[in-house]
């Protein structure tokens, strides 16, 4: 008790500080009225309510499932970075680079296998969140085009997944993408043309890889991200999560 | 001098009953709906504090499955060398199934384009929103309209020899239309398939449809797409 006491003490010393108080111009949250700054006068928490229904904050209302997508989105943009300095988008220069990552960098098993793990796991966080709405009834009115949003997450997130699969280069990634980009080419009249735009010529060459390379690592977390901020500012602007209400019967 | 009334005055704040509300607002009066939002809490500190464990609790799960499983990789991309199977990531390995048993056009094209529309529609054809059991009225006519459709999707996947589409089917369908001869009953899970709504029931079948191909498609397929046991 006696070390809590003096954590408060410094956490208060450190709270009353001139550079503290430059930082977070609102006091400590005691108030409601500080409470409320202390969202709105955030420009990464603002886009969350300042209230939320308590229901809502249960467990088995959502499995914090959309978090969890969020967050291991942040995970893989961390590792992302990490691993991209890494690499180098060319044959066979990409191939190489993963048997550095393997023998050469200092946790860099760790690091791969962490990005993987995420990139496997937000799929399946995705999906689940998406049928978790969809039998709680979130994408009710008026939250119709939230779930738009959460489709078009959903599509980027697959595009996500599958662009870094071919990155590796190795024989699972080169014939994964094979068959993928095979069946875009049976879309009618535009399949071919998509094809070629998306691999830069009609194999699956270094062109496709650098393309590849530049949609999984700038363009699509770009809309991944604008995305995101769009589906969470629309909760709030939506008037709050409405779970708890399930198909109108008592939960 | 008082005015007749020609309106009926009510109250209502269930959306789910009445989407259209109409308010007369007459003096000294506000148009306020009169509903019980239920117990609130301010984000600061709750939703902050409790996504910041969910946050780390994520972070410690994934750093431990990250120290003791190792992500593949094979051998450096050869054109000239294909692999038997060659197989898309686990997600695309449904609609790899599917490409084993229907035309490229319609399994890969067709299908995920008419899948991702259902989606986008859904809150905008009022999907569910009252979800009223599926044989609460008329339940003759939509016994049989169900029951044809069930027909029309069997004899459709036997004709393609799609086993692995019709073995969800099935089983679901039998579920669907089976609700329909059960008693009233106290059983839970009797009333637990009485009260469940078509929408439930399309997603339900929807999911079952998914899963087993991605499973299939994943643990089951082995050369030339060939059934393989997965211990074998």
């Amino acid at each position: 008790m006696g070390t809590t006491a003096w954590t408060q003490q410094l956490l208060g010393q450190v709270r009353q500080s001139r550079v503290w108080r430059s930082v977070f111009r609102r006091g400590p949250g005691r108030t409601n009225r500080t409470r409320s700054l202390a969202i709105f006068g955030n420009l990464f928490l603002h886009v969350l309510p300042v209230k939320v229904r308590e229901k809502s904050l249960r467990v088995r209302a959502t499995y914090y499932l959309g978090s969890i997508s969020f967050f291991l989105f942040v995970v893989l943009a961390i590792t992302g970075i990490l691993l991209m300095l890494y690499y180098h988008p060319a044959v066979p220069d990409a191939y190489r680079d993963m048997k550095d990552l393997v023998y050469v960098v200092s946790t860099g098993v760790f690091l791969r296998n962490l990005h993987r793990l995420a990139a496997q796991a937000m799929v399946v966080a995705v999906f689940w969140h998406m049928f978790h709405v969809f039998y709680r009834g979130g994408y009710k009115p008026p939250h119709e085009f939230n779930w738009v949003i959460g489709v078009g997450l959903l599509l980027v997130t697959l595009f996500l997944s599958y662009t870094g699969y071919l990155l590796p280069w190795d024989q699972l990634a080169f014939w994964a993408i094979t068959v993928g980009t095979n069946i875009i080419s049976y879309v009618p009249l535009l399949g071919r043309p998509i094809r070629f735009l998306l691999l830069g010529g009609h194999i699956i060459g270094e062109n496709a890889l650098l393309r590849f390379y530049v949609l999984h690592c700038v363009i699509l977390p770009l809309a991944a991200v604008v995305l995101i901020a769009m589906h969470f500012w629309r909760i709030q602007k939506d008037g709050g999560l409405t779970v708890g209400d399930n198909n109108g019967r008592k939960d | 001098m008082a005015e007749k009334i020609n309106y009926e005055a009510g109250i209502s704040s269930d959306a789910a009953k009445q989407p259209r509300r109409i308010v007369f607002i007459t003096r000294k009066t506000s148009a306020k709906v009169k509903g019980y939002v239920g117990a609130q809490l301010m984000s600061y500190p709750h939703v902050v504090l409790r996504e910041a464990m969910a946050f780390q609790f994520l972070t410690i799960i994934l750093v431990v499955i990250a120290l003791f499983w190792d992500a593949p990789l094979e051998q450096l991309a050869n054109p000239l060398l294909t692999p038997n199977p060659a197989k898309a990531p686990w997600y695309f390995l449904g609609l790899q199934e599917l490409l084993h048993y229907f035309p490229p056009a319609v399994a890969g094209v067709l299908i995920p384009g008419l899948v991702v529309v259902a989606l986008v529609v859904i809150p905008y054809f009022n999907v569910n929103i009252e979800g009223e059991p599926l044989w609460a009225r008329d339940s003759r006519k939509r016994f049989a309209t169900l029951a044809g459709v069930f027909v029309a999707l069997f004899t459709f996947m036997v004709v393609y020899r799609a086993w692995t589409v019709l073995i969800p089917t099935v089983v679901l369908g039998a579920l669907a239309v089976g609700s329909y001869f059960l008693r009233p009953s106290q059983v839970r899970s009797v009333r637990f398939l009485q009260s469940r709504s078509l929408p439930w029931w399309v997603m339900t079948w929807f999911i079952a449809v998914a899963l087993t191909l991605t499973m299939v498609g994943t643990f089951f397929r082995g050369p030339g797409w060939s059934w393989v046991w997965p211990w074998r």
